[in-house]
């Protein structure tokens, strides 16, 4: 207990000790850096939760009659998995963790604008939580993450009421978040920190929170009318009052295609900053990714019909939705092939970050090559609703936007904890997770080409011995989930003392102590050169 | 590894097989491309690597604009080739032979034109294009048959349409792949294709009531004809030579009375008022089910022009 | 006056520059949410051209008109009051504030008899709703979508009134003054936004239906 870190006291002087330590002075802080640690506690536990209906899920499907649970319980299983992956660990996941803690250290401020709406954001989210966890104990929720009518209002028993609530309460916390994240990065820049310095990760956490305010509230309104149909017959959605289900499938899709942009724009953040470090080379082409990023953001708000080929809206609304999403697949075309320019002439270390950010980009091209499939009209009547999107979006969500996490995760816990953890371990890990994750949704790939349909808890013998193969991948993934656990944990006990910069790392956030201070920096930064510039660096090293 | 190619059953799937393998290939020459380049930069610039590292430019304008634009332009490529299979899909021949399906929680309902009624079967003709129009009972389901490549949601509340035209003789299997509820998975059907000859004996080899029939019985049931019958002392429209006509509505527009607008006048009988009638019909929502409305449809649809006698009562054409 | 300055920005202008983005990002959201319900509108209306004249024939047309007003001379006012801030004549600013918020208050209630009357005719979907006629499952559709944007406005506009009176309280305690009035300015973007919100509600629900 009495290391040489906590008497020589970097930590000491640090946020974890200034501001007390009883359970309160965390409850109530108003420091960005304690409220990005109570989301973190946050989201892991909500991770495991929607991680264990996975793996039981994984566990039904290695037998093709599923005998180990009832219909029932596989589709409120997957729905749980869905609510609690989309809106309670993906969205938040990026932004609210390592955006809170790093957006006012990046840009050089002493917190984030508003700092008690950010701890309401919390708390919001903490409640939004708790209704799903409700909803759960009380029986859970069958209509799958998407809430489709009127499945969702007239004919499902179980309790959607309460999984709306969670959801529209979170998406408020998601809203205020983006907002906070908007007037710092556009008002509290240090002095210097023009637009063109900013880093790669904050412009990746701004064209993130447009979408958050801008998509959020229609997803918030939506939910509100399927509660208000259910509970008092209003027939906006329902065929059988005058209603379209179309309309909600509009409305829905509006919202939740810009919500995977919210998932992903953040990833690609981070990824740009563990790419320069770990090549230690200046990002090849900043201006295109900056653009790229915002043109994603941009171009994500007209492409929501894709998901409604099949769903009975007209031809031609079928085709624009086509071309548009063929041209939003252009950005990141451009942001994939802008980072392996960037390894060229580089020092590539292949420490634990470096492995989850070279992993991201190939799985994130295998996922954006196969969305092309899917972007194809003819060829996405035969694969939707198949296997065959699981494994496109899984690819995205999990191999894009999962792999980004962890590495940023790694990158900074030097930052927040002022510790180190075991390298070997870590780069252990990031291996297992990339062949785990590739031996799990590689064969759903091959599933959905063979025409397995989604959400299915039984299915016909052809398809058995690639979910097997499925299943088995799964459990390599949970090792790989777990490793981490474990090496933090030691970590935090033991670790070695990280020192401001351990990656010897360019950026604002490495200038100041590890763990920083309270208000994060001694004397306010003055910025005098653009991002990365690892190549001084390097040479004067 | 057990991955086998979906039989080629109807006359899209050789197309688009063939436009999926070209993108097999062309996205899987990019990714061999794309990692072939990262691991060999991986290799060749390692730490401790004598290789050259002297400063590049980081940013190449004439680089950049090639790797925006040459992906854009295959882009355009992949989805021209996509639109025009997908016009196709979406076209069904003039001399198609019409089955209805009606979606329900957890069952596929097929009604043939000759009077034949199947439940999670679907007999199609060979080599003969079929137009399915669906609707549901209740909740969003899709139907959808991977030997044939083609998938549709069924709608409540409206008509969807789906054409293909089966190449090969055999049995195929329909899955419901819309989530709807519980027994989702278990939403199975079997698609059987018949050679034409084989097909018409099966529609005859058990007598049932055609459609019409069943719509006219259903017309006098339900009290249709005590209005719509030209000879009733109540003023409604005439439905005789109706069918795919234009109908002027009182709002000055003009809608072809189609299966839609058909199924909306009797479902929500005040929502598209005929020019000179006023709204009185009530609403058969609740008294009818879908596939009642289909036989009334088709009753509607088989009686031909009025008997000249009752023509003067006729005002929508006008 | 650096009082007013939090210890996280650098000053003054910084601070308020902060204050009114925010505001600003949080007028975007919200007209993202009625947007939703006047897209649905729009749909539906497009659906039943019919219910929805007849649902429209339905409301108080005159009752609608002078909420309008109302709603309107009070936005004008709470201008007059962010322009006394600035001439630093707390009590007139305070006075216009109050006289933004009672405007606030009658518009609730003249909205408030609006639903008495409804429910008096059975327009209520669910609660009371006695209408029978062939159009009265489209008319439905019409009230549960009105109650559901009015109800949304009044909403907005309940806790207009509530911040107006929290403001109004500060500017009599001489809390502002023409170096510092965000709040002030921040409370009139508010209001503001539940201004225009009923600008398009108005006519899309009061005056469509009564020309036909």
């Amino acid at each position: 207990m009495t290391d040489v870190f906590v008497r020589d006291s970097p930590l000491r002087r640090s946020y974890l000790w200034q501001g007390g330590h009883t359970l309160r002075s965390w409850l109530l802080s108003t420091d960005h850096k304690r409220i990005a640690l109570l989301y973190a506690a946050s989201i892991t536990l909500f991770f495991f939760l929607g991680a264990v209906a996975a793996a039981l899920m994984r566990l039904t499907l290695i037998d093709p009659q599923g005998r180990l649970m009832s219909a029932e319980t596989y589709n409120k299983t997957f729905t749980f998995h869905g609510v609690v992956m989309v809106w309670f660990f993906l969205i938040p996941s990026i932004p609210a963790t390592l955006g809170n803690f790093l957006v006012p250290l990046m840009v050089g401020a002493r917190d984030l604008a508003f700092p008690r709406l950010n701890l309401f954001s919390w708390y919001l989210y903490m409640v939004g939580g708790l209704f799903t966890i409700a909803c759960l104990l009380l029986g859970g929720v069958d209509t799958g993450w998407t809430f489709y009518t009127p499945f969702s209002t007239m004919f499902s028993d179980s309790h959607v009421i309460l999984a709306v609530v969670g959801v529209f309460v979170v998406g408020f916390s998601s809203i205020l978040t983006g907002l906070n994240f908007i007037v710092t990065i556009h008002t509290m820049r240090a002095p210097g920190m023009h637009w063109y310095r900013l880093p790669l990760f904050i412009w990746g956490i701004y064209a993130t929170s447009i979408v958050m305010m801008l998509a959020t509230p229609v997803l918030a309104m939506t939910l509100c009318l399927i509660g208000l149909e259910r509970l008092f017959g209003v027939g906006i959605f329902d065929p059988s009052l005058g209603g379209d289900p179309v309309l909600f499938q509009h409305f829905f899709w509006f919202y939740s295609h810009p919500a995977v942009y919210i998932m992903i724009l953040p990833a690609m953040g981070v990824v740009s900053e563990l790419i320069c470090c770990g090549a230690r080379r200046r990002i090849f082409g900043y201006r295109f990714m900056t653009w790229s990023l915002l043109g994603i953001a941009f171009i994500g708000f007209l492409v929501w019909g894709h998901h409604m080929f099949v769903a009975g809206q007209s031809m031609y609304a079928s085709m624009a939705f086509s071309i548009l999403s063929f041209i939003v697949a252009v950005p990141s075309a451009i942001k994939v092939f802008n980072w392996v320019s960037t390894l060229y002439r580089g020092t590539i270390d292949f420490h634990a970050p470096m492995l989850y950010a070279l992993g991201f980009i190939g799985l994130f091209m295998l996922g954006g090559l196969t969305g092309l499939f899917l972007a194809a009209v003819a060829l996405d009547v035969n694969l939707t609703d198949t296997y065959f999107v699981v494994a496109h979006f899984h690819y995205i969500m999990v191999g894009g936007s999962v792999m980004a996490y962890l590495g940023g995760i790694h990158f900074w816990w030097p930052k927040i904890t002022g510790r180190l953890y075991s390298e070997r371990m870590a780069q252990l890990a990031a291996v297992l997770m990339f062949i785990g994750f590739n031996l799990t949704f590689f064969p759903q790939y091959l599933l959905g080409y063979m025409g397995m349909p989604r959400r299915y808890h039984q299915y016909p013998p052809q398809f058995h011995a690639l979910n097997v193969l499925s299943s088995i991948g799964a459990v390599v993934l949970a090792i790989s989930y777990l490793m981490p656990l474990f090496y933090f944990a030691r970590s935090l006990r033991s670790g070695a003392s990280a020192g401001p910069n351990p990656w010897q790392a360019a950026g604002l956030e490495w200038m100041t102590s590890s763990p920083p201070p309270e208000h994060n920096f001694v004397e306010t930064p003055v910025v005098t050169e653009g991002p990365y510039a690892y190549h001084e660096h390097e040479e004067q090293a | 590894m057990s991955v086998v190619r979906l039989p080629q059953a109807s006359s899209f799937a050789p197309s688009i097989d063939h436009m999926f393998d070209a993108m097999v290939i062309l996205c899987g020459v990019v990714a061999i491309g794309v990692f072939a380049v990262m691991i060999g930069m991986c290799i060749v610039y390692r730490r401790g690597s004598k290789a050259d590292r002297s400063i590049p430019v980081a940013q190449q304008m004439g680089i950049e604009l090639a790797w925006t634009l040459i992906p854009f332009l295959l882009f355009v490529g992949i989805f021209a080739w996509s639109i025009r299979l997908w016009v196709h899909l979406r076209s069904p021949p003039a001399d198609s032979l019409t089955i209805y399906v009606v979606a329900k929680q957890w069952m596929w309902k097929v009604q043939h034109p000759d009077g034949r009624r199947e439940i999670d079967a679907l007999h199609v003709p060979l080599g003969k294009p079929v137009r399915l129009i669906m609707t549901s009972e209740d909740v969003v389901h899709s139907f959808y048959i991977p030997a044939f490549r083609i998938k549709q949601d069924v709608v409540p509340g409206r008509y969807t349409q789906l054409w293909f035209k089966a190449t090969q003789a055999g049995n195929f299997q329909l899955y419901c792949s819309e989530y709807c509820g519980t027994n989702h998975a278990a939403m199975l059907g079997t698609v059987s294709v018949l050679p034409a000859s084989d097909y018409a004996r099966w529609l005859v080899s058990v007598t049932a009531m055609t459609p019409e029939q069943r719509g006219r019985q259903l017309f006098v049931q339900m009290g249709c004809s005590g209005c719509h019958d030209p000879q009733s002392g109540i003023r409604a429209p005439d439905l005789h030579g109706l069918y795919n006509m234009p109908v002027h509505l009182n709002d000055g527009t003009v809608v072809q009375a189609d299966d839609a607008y058909l199924r909306e006048s009797i479902v929500f009988p005040a929502s598209k008022i005929v020019q000179g009638y006023t709204p009185i019909m009530p609403t058969y929502q609740h008294r009818v089910d879908e596939e009642g409305i289909l036989a009334l449809i088709a009753y509607i649809r088989s009686i031909g022009p009025a008997p000249p006698a009752a023509s003067q009562d006729r005002s929508s054409h006008d | 006056m650096n009082a007013h300055l939090a210890e996280h920005f650098d000053d003054p202008p910084q601070q308020k520059e902060a204050a009114m983005l925010g505001m600003w990002a949080f007028i975007a959201t919200e007209v993202l949410f009625f947007g939703v319900l006047l897209a649905a509108y729009i749909v539906c209306r497009w659906r039943f051209p019919a219910g929805f004249a007849d649902g429209s024939r339905h409301t108080d047309l005159l009752l609608g008109s002078i909420e309008t007003a109302v709603l309107l001379a009070s936005g004008c006012i709470m201008a007059v009051g962010l322009r006394e801030i600035q001439l630093a004549k707390q009590r007139s600013a305070c006075l216009a504030i109050v006289i933004t918020a009672a405007l606030g208050v009658a518009f609730l209630v003249l909205h408030g008899m609006e639903y008495v009357d409804e429910y008096h005719e059975g327009l209520i979907p669910t609660v009371r709703y006695l209408q029978n006629g062939t159009d009265a499952d489209s008319m439905e559709v019409f009230f549960c979508l009105y109650y559901v944007i009015t109800g949304l406005h009044s909403l907005h506009v309940l806790i207009g009134v509530v911040l107006l009176l929290v403001i109004a309280e500060r500017t009599r305690r001489g809390h502002f003054s023409p170096h510092y009035y965000t709040p002030l300015e921040i409370a009139g973007l508010y209001w503001s936004l539940v201004d225009i919100v009923w600008i398009f509600v108005y006519p899309g629900i009061y005056l469509a239906g009564h020309s036909a």
